[in-house]
C-alpha cells in the first residue's frame, strides 16, 4: 500500500500544482520520483510531527493541499490536537496518511501499533476517515480524498498487502464497496481485514453458507443504506477491523444500530483487537492468530454461531 | 491603507485601543486583561506600521499574515482589527456576549482579519510557517508571517519544533514576535520553567534574534519593517513587556491575569491614559 500510495500521490501532485507531500522523517527512496517530478513540493518535516501537522494546516490555509504522511500512531495520537484544533477546527483540506495501520507494524511492538487512530479521527469534527482495502483502494482513496473540501485520515498498512480487486472498482466515499455477495451472512471489513475477511467466505462457502463481503472503505461517514439493508437481510453481521473494539468501525456501527428505531433481526458480532496493548514478540500473522483475526477463525464463529441460531 | 510612520499617532491609537480593552473586559467579564494590555503597542506597531493589508481585501493572497498566537489576548486583537476598520467597532460591544462571534479566543473568520484560531498554546508559529512555506511554493514573494506568542507559550516544545523547522528552510519571512512580560497564568516564566536565556534560545536555534522594548513604538516598527533583515534567517523579535502595561495599577500585577476590573477602576484606568 506504501508504493501505491507514493506511485499515485506523484501522479495526482504532477497534474494538481496544489499537492505537497510531508514526511515525519520515513519514507526513504518511496518519495524519489515525487522529488525529482515535483521539486520544492516534497518537505522533509523531521521528527517533529507537532509542527508537521500545523505546517501542513496553515498551508491549506494558504490554498494548497497538502498530505501528511508518517507512521500512523505519530500521525494521529501523538498530534491529535494539531489534528483537532489546526486542521479540524479550521477544516482545512488536510489529508493525513497513516502508514502501519492496526498491527501492520506488529514486531515493532505497542508504540508503532495503531489500533485507536480511527477511534481518535473518527470523534474529530469535519473529518472524513477512509480505510482502504488494498493498493487500488489506497489509489481511489488518494484521488477521492483530493476532491473533498474539508480534511481526512487515510489509513494504510505497509507492503504487499493481498489485492482484492482484481478490477478498479467504483470508489465513492461514504459507500461500501461489495467483494462478493452471498445470502446467509454479511461480513463488514474494513482496510487490511478485507483480503482475509474474503478468505473467511472461501471457508464458509465450502461449509455451504454463503457471506456477502462488503469493503467499508469509508469509517466516517457511514454507510447507512447499506447498514439498513444489511441488517434486514442476514442473520449476522460481522464487522472485522484491525482496530480496537473501542472506538472503530464496530463501536460506529454498534451504535447507529442501538439509534434505529427499527433495524431488522441481525446480530452484530464484531472481530477487533481488545482493549490492551500487545506486549509480546511476533509479526502482524502472528498477532493475528492470537486475536483470532484469521480467515479461519472468523468463518468457524460465524459458522458456529449460524449452528446456534440458523 | 498607506501605512503610518507617525510614531505620535500611533502612541494615540495605543492609549485608544487599551481604554477600549479596560472596557472590554469589564463590559464581558472577560479574563486576560494583563495578557492583552501587555501585546497593545505591538499589536499597534504591526497594523498601524508594517504588516500590508487592506480592510477592503482582507482575504487578499499578497496579504501579511498576522497570527494572534496568544490567543488569550483576543480583546487586544479584536480592538485593533475594529480600529483598522476590518469590522465597525459597535461590535465589539458584542464581545463575549452569548451568542456573538467575538468570543474569549479569536476563530479564524469569526470577523475579518483574523487568521487563525488560536487558544490553545504552541499552534500558531507551526501555522505561519506554513502559510510562510506555502507562499513560497506558490510564488508569491511579498506576503510574511508575523506570529505574536507569549513568553509562557514558550513552554510548549511545538514551539522548538517550529523554531527548529523554519531556519532549515531559510523561511525569512517569517517573524516571531515574543511578548516577554515575564509572567505566565500562575507565577513568572522565569521560575515556572528555565525560560531565560530566551533570546539565546532562539539565536542558538538559527534565528536573527531582535531585543526592542516592547513598549517603544518606533523601536517596533523599526524592526518589524526590517523582515526579512537581509541575514537569509527568520527573524525572532524578543519584546521586553510589562504585564498590564499603561495603567499604573495594574503593571507587573498578575493578579490581573485573571482580575476583572470594577467600574471604579475602568474610570481610573482611563483617566490613567487620558480618555473620557
Amino acid at each position: 500500500m506504501r508504493n501505491a500510495f507514493a506511485a499515485k500521490i506523484t501522479e495526482l501532485a504532477q497534474a494538481d500544482p496544489r499537492v505537497v507531500v510531508l514526511s515525519g522523517d520515513i519514507g526513504n527512496r518511496l518519495f524519489d520520483r515525487f522529488k525529482t517530478v515535483c521539486p520544492g513540493r516534497f518537505i522533509n518535516c523531521g521528527v517533529a510531527e507537532a509542527n508537521m501537522m500545523s505546517l501542513a494546516a496553515g498551508m491549506a490555509m494558504t490554498g494548497l493541499r497538502p498530505f501528511v504522511y508518517t507512521i500512523a500512531p505519530f500521525v494521529t495520537a501523538r498530534v491529535l490536537e494539531q489534528v483537532r484544533v489546526d486542521v479540524c477546527f479550521h477544516n482545512v483540506p488536510v489529508t493525513i496518511v497513516g502508514a502501519g495501520a492496526g498491527l501492520s507494524y506488529a514486531s515493532l511492538g505497542p508504540t508503532h501499533h495503531s489500533c485507536e487512530d480511527l477511534a481518535l479521527m473518527r470523534c474529530l469534527p469535519g473529518m472524513t476517515v477512509l480505510s482502504p482495502a488494498d493498493a487500488t483502494e489506497v489509489r481511489l482513496a488518494l484521488a477521492a480524498a483530493l476532491t473533498l473540501p474539508g480534511p481526512a485520515y487515510i489509513r494504510i498498512g505497509k507492503k504487499g498487502e493481498e489485492i482484492v480487486h482484481g478490477v478498479e472498482p467504483a470508489f465513492v466515499v461514504g459507500k461500501g464497496i461489495l467483494v462478493r455477495d452471498g445470502g446467509d451472512v454479511c461480513i463488514l471489513a474494513t482496510g487490511n481485514m478485507v483480503a482475509a475477511s474474503d478468505k473467511a467466505a472461501d471457508i464458509l462457502a465450502g461449509a455451504g453458507v454463503s457471506a456477502r463481503v462488503v469493503s467499508m472503505h469509508t469509517v466516517k461517514p457511514l454507510d447507512e443504506q447499506l447498514l439498513a439493508e444489511a441488517f434486514c437481510k442476514f442473520s449476522a453481521v460481522a464487522v472485522v477491523e484491525e482496530h480496537s473494539i473501542i472506538g472503530g468501525l464496530t463501536s460506529a456501527v454498534a451504535q447507529w444500530l442501538a439509534l434505529q428505531p427499527s433495524a431488522g433481526s441481525a446480530r452484530l458480532l464484531s472481530f477487533s483487537v481488545p482493549d490492551e496493548f500487545l506486549t509480546l514478540a511476533g509479526d502482524q500473522d502472528d498477532a493475528r492468530g492470537r486475536l483470532g483475526l484469521t480467515p479461519e477463525t472468523i468463518a468457524a464463529q460465524l459458522l458456529d454461531f449460524r449452528r446456534r441460531r440458523p | 491603507m498607506p501605512l503610518e510612520t507617525d510614531i505620535t499617532k500611533l502612541q494615540a491609537i495605543a492609549r485608544q485601543i487599551r481604554g477600549r480593552v479596560v472596557r472590554m473586559s469589564h463590559d464581558a467579564q472577560a479574563a486576560h486583561l494583563g495578557s492583552a494590555l501587555s501585546c497593545v503597542d505591538i499589536l499597534v506597531a504591526a497594523y498601524w506600521g508594517v504588516l500590508r493589508l487592506d480592510p477592503a481585501y482582507p482575504l487578499d493572497a499578497s496579504r501579511d499574515r498576522f497570527i494572534l498566537s496568544k490567543g488569550h489576548a483576543a480583546m487586544a486583537l479584536y480592538a485593533v482589527l475594529a480600529g483598522r476598520g476590518f469590522f465597525a467597532p459597535s461590535l465589539l460591544e458584542e464581545f463575549n456576549k452569548p451568542g456573538s462571534v467575538l468570543a474569549e479566543h479569536p476563530n479564524r473568520g469569526c470577523v475579518p482579519g483574523v487568521e487563525a484560531s488560536t487558544g490553545s498554546l504552541g499552534h500558531g508559529l507551526s501555522l505561519g510557517l506554513g502559510m510562510a512555506m506555502a507562499n513560497r511554493i506558490l510564488g508569491l514573494a511579498s506576503p510574511r508571517s508575523v506570529v505574536l506568542l507569549s513568553d509562557g507559550e514558550c513552554e510548549e516544545g511545538s514551539v522548538w519544533e517550529a523554531a527548529m523547522f523554519a531556519p532549515a528552510h531559510g523561511l525569512e519571512n517569517v517573524v516571531a514576535i515574543v511578548d516577554y512580560n515575564k509572567w505566565q497564568a500562575t507565577g513568572r516564566s522565569d521560575e515556572v520553567m528555565s525560560l531565560a536565556p530566551l533570546a539565546d534560545k532562539w539565536r542558538s536555534f538559527g534565528w536573527s534574534v531582535r531585543e526592542v522594548d516592547g513598549h517603544d513604538m518606533g523601536a517596533l516598527v523599526k524592526v518589524l519593517r526590517d523582515v526579512p533583515d537581509g541575514t537569509g534567517k527568520p527573524v525572532a523579535v524578543i519584546a521586553h513587556t510589562v504585564k498590564g502595561k499603561g495603567v499604573s495599577f495594574m503593571e507587573n500585577d498578575n493578579n490581573w491575569h485573571y482580575r476583572i476590573p470594577t467600574a471604579d477602576e475602568v474610570a481610573a484606568a482611563c483617566k490613567e491614559l487620558g480618555l473620557p
